[in-house]
């Protein structure tokens, strides 16, 4: 019997607030060290902490995005313990009384099935600082810039049953809390981050020990962590071992992991309600105006998508997944004026090429006006499909917009019948042989043969021959 | 000579100063002489901050001359050493903040300053405020002026101390179990914790963040609402400053009190106290009945209930309070770690005293898992009783009255190895932290020539109401005039 795999998430989501959670400070990227920290942050003694507003909206919207129940009286609870870059000595968050309750997201699987994920709760919480173990002489360097950084920790239920589904999850989550606008989805900036709560049974058997690994920063990386953590339980087990509860640290770097620190080590935490905050209130009032403000969320973009454009669900749900493809995808749309060959061309060309240089859409060197230029002319005959692709590549190395190109390197497509009429009658002429071959051969091998007209056709035209029309004027003459 | 400027209170040095009688400078240098002639037996201040008093005093005085002057323009104030001052040692009276210089300055001090006070200097207290007798400073115990062998009480000592020996006019306090007004009972001073909420906390190092509130302490009533209207007032720092208006203390001084409702509290009189101190109490109340007063009696059944509540919420609140002090990134730090675990277990080994010690071991227990419903949670419902007990007896009543403290001032050292005997000190006074609510301890005679005191507790914001009883009391008596004969003069 095979194993079965059980994984949760937790997603640590920075939310994009001007402010830190409880204090004036700026949100770092990229300052000097310990320059975007104020007495707050540094945990003066004597001062206090002012939850920031922005924060509270943000996560309550983002409780509304997964249909989850709205805490109207939220809490804030200290997390005790000692670490050099945790100022206080404890990390402000919630616990009892999270603002945001329990929800669920819908996930589109590969085999065409959707997957619904349960959310067990979303919670407030400040970020640490970062120690810096480099470059200190065997001392380690401590950077306040991020402690006190809103994030919202977003705990799924144990709902998936391998590392695609977990992928599918996060990139869903990912597409939800960009659409809304809570957090900017920079993975390379630690925006997101996940830890992945991973453990494997037998069918019908109880919940096995789980481990969790964390601090996951990509998709591919949590895909890959997943992976090896169940072929490593499986080692185990089939071994006749056991699995420890554990927290664990993958290097994907290496692909290897290692164990953390076991749930022995695990430590008490001492949570109590911050005696420094009062409970956060959220009224009807409130929740009524985030609704009216709540922007378009991905499965109803998806909806819109295959009501509008005629997408397959499938396409639908890839082309929604970020607010960045999505608006992307509607400009090469609208300026193409053909949505099937922008889904095409955004899934398939420009998709492959950003992969392949490790680009964000967002930073595509063709923009959306320019791939629906290049869809336009495709899609009013001006070039062929393989001189679209040349275009593309053209566009994409900077030398312009589409017709610019086409323009300049006179790659329009030969429409005038009476021109290309001419090439097709000196190919006829000059290669007898083959002519006669051809006339001699039954339909299913005209059918091959045509190829080779085709080619000097195209080879005498420099590929710009219309092929539709090619094939009509050789069938014709040829007979 | 006891129209010395040193015995007047801070309504009398503001009119003498606004007359013309003496400048701001004179004065400060007054109290600054006083300080170094009396403190090295008193050891009321940690650090005195002559020169910048002086040149406060200095603008003080011009301000003076072109009439444009605060409500405490030139008065000399000490402040308690666990709020901060920017540029000044703030210690709290602990080894670990010993070198520790405030990067800015606390509300209650800025406020203060900007409504015109001299700042004298920080007054000693016990390390963190924990505790009732002023002996667990860093900075050894300070002597109570009426018997230089006992006790000044504590947390807030120093500033009752220095109080009582007239080597200041004026001080703040933080009061998060009894520590403005049991000194004061004990130092024949006025004190005033106000509502939780109704003075900001930014600035003033946290003991348990539920309970502290900063109030003024003072020779009298009167004083206590010209420093309480200066500090009072919302605060968008600190998220547990209310926004609630603050009211005009002075103008309610002289209120009729006639009709008044005193509630008396058969807790607060139990069969084991004290006779002498009882009796000076229910004489205050007799007092204040003669000028139309009514007295009932009432009850407060979770009353009893307040010293262990009390002593399992503000250790857990400090055991978190305190862990920001780990030696990283300000104050002590022990000398060579060799690693993380040892810069950690050293630097608070050495930093912290016994009693901070203590506290946050059993506050860092009653919130372990396990542990956490039997002790914290419990204590917060039993918190919630106490509450309920004090809104109940607020329907019937306008105030409550009783004792400040169960005895007058004990001798040095008395309870150093009984920590529960040293916090039954605080019996009457805590259970008004825990409900929040405003109270005032102000003289009311002696015993054996050693002061005591009579809490006056109100209802939530009615500081008001609470400082224009204490004034009326103070207008027919005068206890709280009576200074100790120290250091041979009076």
């Amino acid at each position: 019997m095979s194993w079965e795999v059980v994984i949760g998430l937790e997603i640590h989501v920075q939310l994009n607030t001007v402010s830190k959670l409880f204090s004036g400070s700026k949100l770092s990227t990229g300052a000097e060290p310990n320059t975007q920290a104020s007495l707050v942050d540094l945990g003066m003694p004597g001062t206090l902490p002012v939850v920031n507003k922005e924060a509270v909206r943000k996560a309550a919207l983002f409780g509304l995005a997964i249909n989850a129940d709205i805490c109207r009286h939220s809490v804030f609870e200290r997390k005790n313990y000692f670490y050099p870059d945790l100022p206080k000595g404890y990390q402000t968050t919630q616990l009892a009384e999270p603002i945001v309750g329990a929800g669920e997201v819908e996930i589109q699987l590969e085999n065409g099935e959707k997957k619904t994920v349960r959310i067990h709760h979303a919670h407030l919480e400040e970020d640490a600082g970062k120690s810096l173990h480099e470059d200190f002489h065997g001392m380690t360097g401590i950077d306040l810039n991020r402690a006190g950084t809103p994030l919202i920790e977003v705990v799924t239920e144990p709902d998936m049953s391998n590392a695609e589904e977990a992928v599918a999850f996060a990139r869903k989550l990912h597409a939800i809390v960009t659409s809304i606008g809570i957090c900017d989805g920079d993975m390379s900036q630690g925006n997101m981050r996940f830890d992945v709560n991973v453990s494997i049974r037998k069918p019908g058997d109880p919940l096995g020990t789980r481990t969790e690994t964390k601090n996951l920063n990509s998709f591919r990386f949590m895909e890959r962590a997943i992976k090896l953590e169940v072929e490593r339980q499986i080692d185990v087990l089939e071994d006749g071992g056991e699995i420890v509860q554990e927290t664990r640290l993958y290097n994907g770097d290496t692909h290897t992991a290692r164990s953390m620190r076991s749930k022995e080590d695990a430590n008490d935490y001492r949570y109590f309600p911050c005696p420094d905050l009062l409970p956060v209130a959220i009224t009807d009032a409130d929740l009524e105006a985030l609704k009216a403000a709540m922007p378009e969320l991905p499965n109803a973009r998806k909806a819109r998508f295959m009501d509008d454009y005629q997408l397959s669900e499938y396409d639908a749900d890839l082309l929604s997944g970020s607010i960045a493809t999505s608006a992307f995808f509607e400009g090469v749309a609208n300026a193409g004026g053909d949505a099937k060959l922008a889904a095409n061309w955004v899934m398939g060309e420009l998709a492959a090429r950003l992969n392949a240089e490790e680009k964000d859409i967002s930073d595509s060197p063709v923009s959306a006006e320019q791939l629906g230029q290049l869809i336009a002319r495709l899609k009013d005959g001006t070039i062929s499909s393989k001189i679209a692709k040349q275009v593309f590549e053209a566009c994409w190395a900077g030398e312009g917009d589409p017709d610019a190109i086409i323009e300049a390197k006179g790659l329009k497509q030969m429409s005038d019948s009476g021109e290309l009429e001419k090439i097709v009658d000196d190919i006829i002429a000059n290669n007898a042989p083959q002519v006669e071959d051809y006339r001699n051969s039954d339909d299913a091998k005209k059918k091959k043969k045509i190829g080779f007209f085709v080619g000097q056709a195209m080879k005498a035209t420099q590929g710009k021959a219309n092929p539709q029309q090619l094939n009509q004027l050789l069938k014709e003459k040829l007979g | 000579m006891s129209n010395a400027m040193h015995n007047k209170t801070l309504t009398e040095l503001k009119a003498g100063l606004a007359a013309g009688d003496f400048s701001s400078r004179e004065l400060t240098e007054h109290f600054l002489a006083r300080i170094q002639q009396h403190d090295g037996e008193l050891n009321s201040f940690i650090t005195v901050t002559a020169e910048q008093a002086l040149a406060q005093a200095d603008a003080a005085d011009q301000a003076i001359a072109t009439g444009n002057t605060g409500l405490l323009t030139g008065l000399p104030i000490a402040h308690k050493d666990i709020f901060c001052t920017e540029g000044v040692r703030t210690s709290c009276g602990s080894k670990m903040l010993d070198s520790f210089i405030a990067p800015y300055t606390a509300t209650v001090v800025e406020k203060m300053a900007a409504e015109g006070a001299v700042m004298l200097g920080k007054t000693n207290m016990d390390e963190f405020a924990m505790g009732s007798s002023n002996e667990t400073s860093y900075y050894g115990p300070v002597k109570n002026p009426w018997d230089l062998e006992r006790v000044p009480g504590g947390s807030s000592g120093g500033a009752a101390a220095c109080l009582g020996a007239r080597l200041a006019p004026g001080a703040t306090g933080t009061d998060t179990g009894g520590s403005i007004r049991q000194p004061a009972a004990l130092n024949n001073i006025t004190g005033l914790k106000p509502t939780y909420g109704r003075v900001s906390r930014w600035g003033m190092i946290a003991f348990a963040s539920s309970l502290d509130q900063a109030g003024p302490m003072a020779q009298s009533a009167d004083d206590c609402a010209l420093m309480l209207q200066a500090m009072a007032g919302h605060d968008h720092r600190d998220s547990t400053s209310l926004n609630e208006k603050v009211d005009d203390y002075l103008g309610a001084l002289n209120n009729d009190i006639r009709g008044l409702t005193i509630g008396i509290p058969e807790e607060f009189f139990p069969d084991t106290l004290d006779g002498a101190i009882a009796d000076n109490s229910r004489d205050a109340i007799r007092e204040l009945e003669k000028l139309g007063a009514k007295v009932v009696s009432v009850s407060l059944p979770s009353v009893k209930l307040s010293v262990p509540a009390y002593y399992v919420i503000a250790p857990a609140e400090a055991s978190s309070n305190l862990s920001r002090f780990d030696g990283v990134r300000f104050g002590h730090r022990c000398d060579d770690p060799k690693d993380l675990e040892d810069l950690y277990k050293r630097s608070r080994s050495e930093g912290f005293g016994d009693e901070v010690k203590r506290r946050i071991l059993v506050g860092a227990y009653a919130l372990s898992a396990g542990y956490y419903d039997a002790y914290y949670r419990r204590a917060q419902q039993v918190r919630r009783l106490i509450r309920d007990d004090f809104a109940r007896a607020f329907e019937k009543v306008d105030v409550l009255m009783g004792p400040t403290a169960p005895e007058t001032a004990f001798k040095l050292g008395a309870k150093k190895d009984d920590p529960v005997s040293m916090y039954m000190a605080d019996v009457f006074t805590i259970g008004v932290n825990l409900a929040g609510l405003p109270a005032l301890s102000m003289p009311t005679g002696f015993i054996n020539g050693l002061p005591t005191g009579t809490q006056i507790i109100g209802n939530y914001f009615r500081e008001g109401q609470i400082l224009n009883v204490a004034h009326k009391y103070q207008q027919a008596t005068d206890w709280h005039k009576q200074a100790p004969v120290f250091g041979g003069e009076q």
